[in-house]
């Protein structure tokens, strides 16, 4: 028998669990668009505001270089998160979405030409769409869609066909934020290298909830989210191979990224500060260092397992509800923390509203992949996910408070 | 938690007026919410002096907020001036609906409106002859 997660002993980490929403202790259910913040990381920000807050990277004094060393630190931390072989190979930039903007740019505008051809999935999120949608536009470079199956599923027999020669550049999303699929990205790489291309994990859904070894899963970039992880708003990774992040021309420019600057030019600094324009969110940093630290100490492993029961239990749960349909995955063996659903003749949106009047809070909409959704043919979905604090009997609340939705709408 | 899906709302929701498309329509405009993707679709006949709405229908898929709010505003729209829709104020749409909404949800109850003027502002610029534009 494994030690129970201390889901307890987590909870109390979490003040902001303990507020009441319209009469109700707050349900949770909405980590996978932004997940709530332990007392560490907000003293962690609180302390270099409060004892040792000065610009990085600048001052010779005392506390411009405690801050720097805590802000290098933080990035030591991360890199050690995501199993990279170097913090000089981590980035941080504002999020995810300006770190795949950050490799559009530098990375797909430089080095592919016309006729180059990338290929993603039908089921990423905006963030891993539009930034290729309009590379792609600009620079004539074809881009393809690898689609999925029936339970949300890449169909790795449709990518292999659809990858070949022309192939630069795959980009995709490890566990997807609408089915919560993991996708296994081993065959993906393999397949990238077979090709001579490079590979992208979006791991915004994958980084806050399993173990990442960027170096085992032998990936070109990674990029997540510091907010979805227990972090901070503003700041964002992308790591990426030193020898690619050499290579690659600056994203933004200005101060700090730079080695020298005359009238006539300038020349740049080493990665990863050639792509840290302007003074840094290095207090978001810091926050971030503490976040990986608060699940470090919990076990990646441990984080996983905790979800993986959740989300069996919802599934299962919400599957005894009359009209209800799950989205996605059946098997929890190859789902993330994320619960998505639709309702016989209740919109996702009115479900969400008398949720919320329950204090349960839950995600409707397209969840910012509308390609997906076109797919289905459905506008919308309703999304319940979980994280380290959430609870089997949130779950249970859910699951009462659809049936109490269904009997206001006559349903 | 009733508050919100108050009777007339689930009335409207269930048994929406001036549901439909109409032929051959004078003005017809669709629009979708960034927020959920939802569409609607209205469609307007005009009275034979162009000045005032004859008939209007709407169609398409949405939440009980959208759907009903664009059912309560064309019953209220049939016979009235166009020039009194293009200057309708979203507070006398969100009046119309009668209920406390949330921000994010004023966008459902003004998307029907958001599309009626829409359409209208884009007959006006179709059909407004270059001899009366002003230079």
């Amino acid at each position: 028998m494994r030690t129970p997660f201390p889901t307890d002993a987590i909870r109390a980490d979490f003040p902001i669990l303990d507020e009441v929403v319209n009469g109700q202790r707050v349900t949770f259910l909405d980590s996978a668009a932004s997940s709530q913040k332990p007392l560490s990381v907000l003293r962690a920000m609180d302390d270099v505001y409060t004892r040792a807050y000065a610009n990085v990277h600048r001052g010779v004094y005392a506390f411009s270089e405690t801050a720097t060393a805590r802000y290098d630190d933080a990035r030591a931390r991360v890199a050690r998160f995501l199993g990279a072989p170097s913090p000089d190979s981590i980035v941080f930039t504002r999020n995810a979405t300006e770190s795949l903007n950050l490799l559009a740019y530098s990375y797909a505008r430089h080095f592919l030409q016309p006729g180059d051809e990338i290929v993603i999935t039908e089921f990423e999120h905006h963030a891993n769409f539009v930034p290729w949608l309009v590379a792609a536009k600009e620079r004539g470079i074809v881009l393809k869609f690898a689609p999925f199956d029936a339970e949300g599923r890449l169909d790795m027999q449709a990518f292999q066909k659809l990858t070949g020669p022309r192939t630069r550049l795959i980009s995709f999303a490890q566990v997807s934020n609408v089915f919560g699929t993991i996708t296994d990205p081993a065959p993906i790489v393999a397949r990238a290298r077979e090709l001579g291309a490079k590979v992208i994990v979006d791991g915004c859904q994958s980084a806050p909830h399993m173990p990442i070894d960027v170096r085992a899963m032998d990936c070109d970039f990674f990029v997540c989210s510091g907010h979805k992880m227990l972090g901070p708003t503003g700041i964002g990774v992308l790591y990426g191979k030193l020898e690619l992040l050499e290579a690659m021309p600056p994203f933004m420019t200005g101060g700090d990224m730079i080695r020298e600057v005359g009238f006539g030019g300038a020349t740049w600094a080493d990665p990863p500060v050639k792509f840290e324009a302007g003074t840094p969110a290095f207090v978001q940093a810091i926050g971030l260092g503490a976040a990986v630290d608060y699940l470090s100490a919990l076990g990646m492993p441990a984080v996983r397992a905790h979800e993986r029961e959740l989300v069996a239990y919802a599934l299962e749960r919400l599957s005894e509800i009359n009209g209800l349909t799950i989205i996605g995955p059946r098997d929890p063996e190859i789902r993330g923390g994320v619960a998505t659903f639709t309702l016989d003749r209740i919109h996702p949106h009115d479900l969400a509203s008398l949720l919320d009047q329950q204090g349960i809070a839950i995600r409707a909409g397209h969840h910012c992949a509308q390609p997906l959704h076109t797919r289905l043919g459905i506008n919308a979905t309703a999304r319940a996910s979980f994280y380290v604090y959430s609870e089997t009997q949130e779950i249970d609340r859910l699951a009462e408070g659809i049936e109490r939705a269904k009997r206001v709408l006559r349903r | 938690m009733q508050d919100l899906y108050r009777e007339h709302i689930l009335d409207h929701y269930e048994n929406p007026r001036q549901h439909g498309v109409i032929d051959h329509a004078d003005i017809t405009s669709e629009g979708v919410s960034p927020l959920c993707g939802d569409r609607i679709r209205v469609d307007v006949r005009l009275s034979d002096d162009k000045t005032t709405i004859a008939d209007a229908r709407f169609s398409g898929d949405g939440c009980i907020i959208s759907q009903a709010a664009a059912s309560m505003l064309l019953e209220d729209a049939l016979g009235k001036p166009l020039t009194e829709l293009e200057e309708m104020p979203p507070q006398a749409m969100l009046d119309l609906v009668g209920v406390t909404l949330t921000a994010q949800r004023v966008k459902c109850a003004l998307l029907g409106l958001q599309t009626l003027k829409d359409g209208i502002r884009k007959w006006r610029a179709a059909s407004s002859s270059p001899t009366f534009t002003q230079t």
